[in-house]
């Protein structure tokens, strides 16, 4: 599949995830959350941003503590929790905020 | 993701109306060239796939007596027919175990049988058309290679062979199945199933010591490559990584700390989960098992213990040895390997940790035996210590234990429907419905006993809860590790 964004055509994989993240701009993210029903309100970017600044330094989406931690400091400790998260990301944070950041799924036994 | 309906539990099992069809659109995204070649397979559909694929069943027929018996021993008896949960949870009779097998016995009758060849029709011979490829593809994807069914079965014809066979010959033709093949493409390379680098890893254990030293006051470690450590954790990726799986990790560590052990993990044997099992590739299998042996050596560990994997302690506990033995460098007086909650277990027997139940006050605890665990492997020193070690160690923990449905526990337990290489989101419908009969078992014990959470050892069966209990109106939190456990009961510090 692909994604239309200022005229030019992103390619995304069979699960909308980006095949090429150097594509990705804040645009392109509320089309993705668009497809997924998730109206992005300033938590969500939050942990979209996050996720970004982790994954520029480690390769990979954070560990799930290491981001409700990061969360609870950013958001307030009520909101440092996985339930939080999924009240944001329905279809679970790991997942649905990797594909709306650009990034890759995380994959394996989770 | 398309929509589907969730099934209905009922108050008492029933074996479903046939639906035949009803689950033939299910099938995973195909590998990707990348992900085939990284394994040693053709990067996709290769022209003469039909000779290639034969050729293939003829090699591993040649290889695995076990697939030839199974291949000629079945009378149709029908006794399998409805164990599978992904029957009772779709009606589609190609679903029936024996169905599933005759998909790749009526190629074998066509190509390897005297009568097959001369009287096709008489025998159930099929060849192996484009039409029988993509149901091939399609419901040996639908098999978790649980092995429920071979305990039914009267000549203990194993399914979940046939299956991994299946995959191996259409891996071989260039027809893999993304999920796997990108996974264990990334053990290869990175380490583990998450393709989490060292000081991603590394960033997130000292984390987690800072959080276990805040809520306890306690300098738990969390130890990586610490070389000339006595035990080496070999555990599975989603235990740093996800939730429930890391607080049964916390568990672990605390119990190290508690017990005096030295211990470390491995950047390099990051990863407890064995992929290449569930799709049959001998070769993947030791390249995968390899690195566990190397990291032992490497940080010169006395002993290897096993975190909650279902699947891994399958490959631990029953070919080790042969894929990557001998392990003569590891100390005798201890199982080589063992598993986290025999280790666990001893101690609490020898009042090496003390448990305060009280840390898990107002649970009511039941718990999901893992197909692997439960029907593949064994712990401890008797017959059944698979099943009666988790439950010792979780009735030391808890207030109340109770048990579900004798039909679907212990060497019977229903596989939770996300396992062997099924847990990925192109799947859900069919994992959804697959975990129909463990939904049904386990709303009976919330409903009369009272249960309040269900425990489990294995990363698979923990995210797959986590994700398919609420569209059955569970909380996603109401099933845990069972170091999570542990970890809330153990008391730390000095106890004497």
């Amino acid at each position: 599949m692909a994604y239309t964004s200022n005229g030019r055509t992103v390619e995304a994989d069979e699960e909308g995830y980006l095949v090429n993240i150097g594509e990705w701009n804040e645009e392109l993210a509320l089309q993705i959350a668009k497809d997924e029903n998730v109206d992005l309100t300033p938590e969500h970017w939050e942990v979209i941003n996050f996720l970004r600044e982790y994954y520029a330094e480690y390769q990979i989406a954070p560990a799930i503590r290491v981001l409700t931690k990061a969360l609870a400091k950013r958001l307030g400790p009520d909101k440092g929790n996985n339930k939080y998260l999924y009240e944001l990301f329905p279809y679970g944070p790991a997942k649905q905020a990797c594909k709306i950041g650009g990034l890759p799924k995380p994959t394996g036994c989770i | 993701m398309a929509d589907f309906e969730v099934p209905v539990l009922n108050d008492i099992p029933k074996t479903p109306e046939l639906a035949p069809g009803a689950s033939a659109h299910l099938k995973p995204f195909v590998a990707a060239p990348a992900h085939q070649e990284a394994l040693g397979f053709p990067g996709e559909l290769v022209e003469d796939w039909h000779d290639k694929a034969i050729a293939k069943m003829g090699d591993l027929l040649g290889k695995y007596r076990s697939l030839q018996v199974y291949m000629d021993a079945c009378v149709k008896c029908g006794a399998c027919t409805d164990k599978c949960h992904y029957f009772l949870g779709t009606g589609d009779p190609k679903n029936m175990p024996v169905a599933r097998q005759d998909l790749f016995r009526s190629v074998y009758r066509k190509h390897f049988t005297l009568g097959g060849k001369l009287f096709p029709q008489l025998v159930g011979a099929k060849d192996l058309t484009r039409e029988m490829l993509d149901d091939w593809y399609s419901y040996f994807h639908q098999c978790s290679q649980c092995r429920r069914c071979s305990v039914f079965c009267p000549y203990g014809i194993d399914t979940a062979e046939v299956s991994m066979a299946a995959r191996e010959v259409m891996d071989h033709i260039g027809l893999g199945q993304k999920y796997c093949n990108e996974i264990i493409g990334k053990v290869h390379k990175i380490g583990n199933n998450l393709g989490l680098p060292e000081p991603a890893l590394a960033d997130t254990l000292e984390g987690l010591a800072e959080d276990v030293k805040d809520e306890t006051g306690h300098d738990v470690l969390f130890p990586l490559d610490v070389e000339g450590a006595d035990v080496l954790l070999v555990t599975p990726s989603a235990d740093f990584f996800a939730e429930p799986h890391v607080d049964g990790l916390i568990g672990y560590a605390k119990v190290f700390h508690q017990a005096g052990v030295s211990w470390t993990l491995s950047s390099k044997a990051s990863e407890a989960a064995n992929f290449a099992m569930f799709i049959g590739s001998y070769e993947n299998m030791v390249r995968v098992a390899r690195r566990i042996r190397e990291a032992a050596i490497e940080l010169k560990v006395k002993r290897i213990i096993f975190g909650e994997c279902g699947h891994a302690w399958r490959v631990a506990y029953s070919f080790l040895n042969t894929l990557a033995g001998p392990w003569d460098f590891l100390d005798p007086r201890y199982p080589r390997p063992q598993h986290i909650l025999e280790f666990t277990h001893d101690l609490i027997k020898r009042g090496g940790i003390k448990l305060d139940k009280s840390g898990n006050q107002g649970m009511v605890l039941t718990f999901h035996d893992s197909c692997n665990v439960a029907r593949a492997s064994r712990m401890g020193d008797m017959p059944g210590g698979q099943f009666g070690i988790p439950r010792e160690v979780i009735a030391a923990c808890v207030p109340k234990f109770v048990d579900m449905h004798p039909d679907t526990i212990g060497e019977k337990t229903f596989c939770c429907g996300g396992g062997g290489g099924l847990l990925t989101d192109d799947l859900m419908e069919i994992r959804v419905k697959g975990a129909q009969p463990r939904a049904e078992a386990l709303k009976a014990v919330v409903e009369q006993e009272g249960v309040t959470h269900m425990a489990a050892i294995c990363a698979i069966c923990k995210s797959q809860f986590t994700k398919v209990l609420p569209k059955y109106g569970f909380e996603m939190d109401m099933i845990v590790s069972v170091h999570q456990l542990v970890s809330k009961a153990i008391l730390l510090g000095n106890n004497d």
